[in-house]
């Protein structure tokens, strides 16, 4: 602990003053003087970390989900992925940067990584375009993950966008068949999958690289069909605080909604006051939960594989067969 | 709910077809392409086109499959099956009472038909999307019923013809109605792994959700003229990059020229395209 988190979120501000004070007692030449106050500030600030983060409402996770320094797929991949090798492009039109892909091995395996990348300084998080990835992004991750069931490598995706790019260039280049055509041929690629929404699940722009044998979030990310804004501007005919929050609450986006609707199979736990707090215990529970979901699904064999992952979608929503007349 | 009613061309479903403008009540209504007015019965007619500039109206699923299918072939099947209201989704209205209100409005169960019928002879199985339904949207029983009219074609290797009208994934059912873009894709993989054969028809609006699953998915894609067919809205695009789109930006044409719709086809000509792919295809 003790990193931290540098920007404060609204609902963390009595947090934020009690790190100032730790922060100033620290800087002090004299601040082993202080240890003691020190200590003391520090567990009343973990207390009430745990208390906020105990008691978020959906709007202020995503809030934590979209926090300016919590890790990206390229801090994972530099945190845990050892020896990686990134592959560009899509042999198509170009190489998009908000989707990486690559070679690497995460504890004993041998893998192909796919994750959507936001960039942290500006110029980078314009070249991600805040991580919304274009047609060539999609079509870049689906030519590797191919080449990963050709090779027999299991393909591990994390999934962090706040959507696919809207935009004239995204939709001249088929940005919509770019995620179909993934959605298809994820759900039958002979080699295994599993998938972890690290931060923001947006739409079919997750979606496009989240078919998969087993499919996880982190504590904080959120997951749903569309953002809460979005919805609100639908459905509230306005997004402002209020709404955002409203309609966040009613997407059941979290992690825990989630896993209560079916649509993600576990939780990966992040450190107290969010993965942007302690970014490498945050690495190594995710790194963790990978190598433990790759143990169990590299034990079936491709064809039982897909056959599963067919009936893990398969039998996601809820239908009804309304009496006769009804 | 279980066979289709008889058609009818009532004063209703022509206004709720044409939702651009509203249209004035009695014979006459005004074209929303070229401004002519016309006579309800020569619209009628003319399988809702404008007869002066070819303007497709849309239109409800009981007519497109009226157009479409042999007289009297169309046997619906699984139309029971209607979603829950697994969120409990409250935002200024309940989900159930929406949904409640679109089944009084439309006199159907859900945003999609599917079931057996002919084209010209050719035995199919059919889904076809109706866009007054909540906006033709797909939640959980659309996913469902697409998901299970392709299984049929892939068990008893008949044709999938998909006609698809939908802003997208149903917001109401959040991620359960995401997950239908994959569940439906992948029973359309497991259709092209036995060889099967899948038509996808997009008309006036596809976006979205089903765009970007089932709708992009077809061996051969056709396109009404002039439908909107994207995968962002086109307000959504204006207000991000802060610029007006192109002339004809997304329409079906626009789609042609840049490689992601076979052919463009006007809906008098839809049965006589649909029934020869068919026999190239040797279905």
């Amino acid at each position: 602990m003790g990193t931290s988190a540098g920007i404060a979120l609204p609902f963390e501000a009595p947090v934020a003053d009690l790190e100032d004070q730790i922060r100033q007692l620290e800087a002090r030449p004299d601040a082993a003087d202080w240890q003691s106050d020190i200590d003391t500030l520090t567990a009343s600030r973990d207390a009430m970390l745990a208390k906020l983060y105990g008691n978020l409402e959906p709007w202020d996770m995503v809030k934590v989900a979209r926090h300016p320094n919590r890790p990206q797929t390229a801090d994972y991949i530099n945190a845990f992925c050892r020896d990686f090798r990134e592959l560009h492009g899509d042999r198509r039109y170009g190489d998009d940067p908000a989707i990486i892909t690559g070679l690497g091995r995460i504890g004993p395996y041998k893998v192909l990584v796919v994750g959507h990348q936001k960039g942290r300084t500006t110029e980078e998080r314009i070249k991600c375009h805040f991580g919304c990835a274009h047609p060539e992004g999609y079509r870049k991750a689906l030519a590797k993950m191919k080449l990963a069931a050709k090779y027999g490598l299991p393909v591990v995706t994390l999934i962090d966008t706040p959507g696919a790019y809207p935009g004239i260039g995204p939709e001249e280049r088929g940005q919509a068949e770019a995620i179909a055509v993934n959605l298809l041929e994820m759900s039958r690629l002979a080699t295994p999958i599993v998938s972890v929404v690290i931060g923001e699940g947006g739409s079919g722009g997750a979606l496009g690289i989240g078919v998969a044998d087993r499919v996880d979030m982190m504590q904080y990310a959120w997951y749903s069909v569309i953002s809460p804004e979005g919805c609100a501007a639908i459905l509230w005919k306005e997004a402002n605080e209020e709404t955002n929050s409203n309609a966040a609450k009613s997407l059941k986006l979290t992690a825990a909604d989630n896993l209560e609707l079916g649509i993600v199979d576990g939780v990966v736990e992040e450190p107290l006051g969010g993965a942007h707090r302690d970014p490498a215990l945050a690495a190594s529970k995710l790194e963790r939960h990978i190598i433990d979901r790759l143990e169990s699904v590299t034990r079936l064999n491709p064809k039982t594989l897909v056959e599963q992952r067919y009936e893990r979608f398969r039998r996601l929503g809820e239908v009804h067969e309304l009496a006769s007349g009804g | 709910m279980s066979s289709t009613p008889p058609r009818s061309w009532t004063d209703d479903d022509v206004q709720t077809a044409t939702r651009k403008k509203p249209v004035p009540e009695g014979l006459w209504l005004q074209c929303p392409g070229c401004s002519a007015i016309l006579f309800k019965r020569t619209l009628e007619n003319s399988l809702s086109v404008c007869p002066e500039c070819r303007h497709h109206y849309r239109i409800s699923a009981d007519d497109r499959i009226e157009q479409l299918c042999d007289p009297g072939t169309f046997v619906e099947f699984d139309s029971d099956v209607v979603g829950g209201d697994p969120l409990h989704f409250e935002d200024v209205k309940k989900y159930p009472d929406r949904l409640q209100a679109a089944r009084k409005k439309t006199g159907t169960n859900e945003a999609v038909k599917t079931g057996t019928g002919f084209v010209k002879g050719r035995k199919v199985i059919f889904a076809v999307m109706d866009f007054r339904f909540l906006g033709g949207s797909m939640g959980s029983a659309v996913g469902e019923k697409i998901a299970r009219a392709t299984e049929a074609a892939a068990a008893e290797d008949l044709p999938l013809i998909v006609v698809s009208s939908s802003g997208g994934a149903r917001m109401m059912e959040s991620g359960l109605s995401l997950m239908q873009m994959a569940k439906t894709s992948a029973a359309l993989a497991r259709l092209d792994d036995v060889g099967g054969l899948f038509i996808s028809v997009l008309t006036d609006p596809t976006t979205g959700g089903v765009t970007a699953s089932f709708a992009m998915l077809g061996d051969f894609i056709l396109a009404e003229p002039q439908a909107l067919i994207g995968f962002a809205g086109p307000r959504v695009i204006k207000q991000t990059i802060r610029q007006d789109l192109p002339e004809g930006f997304q329409r079906s044409e626009f789609l042609q020229t840049r490689g992601f719709v076979d052919r463009v086809v006007d809906r008098k000509d839809l049965r006589s395209e649909i029934s020869s792919i068919i026999d190239y295809a040797g279905k």
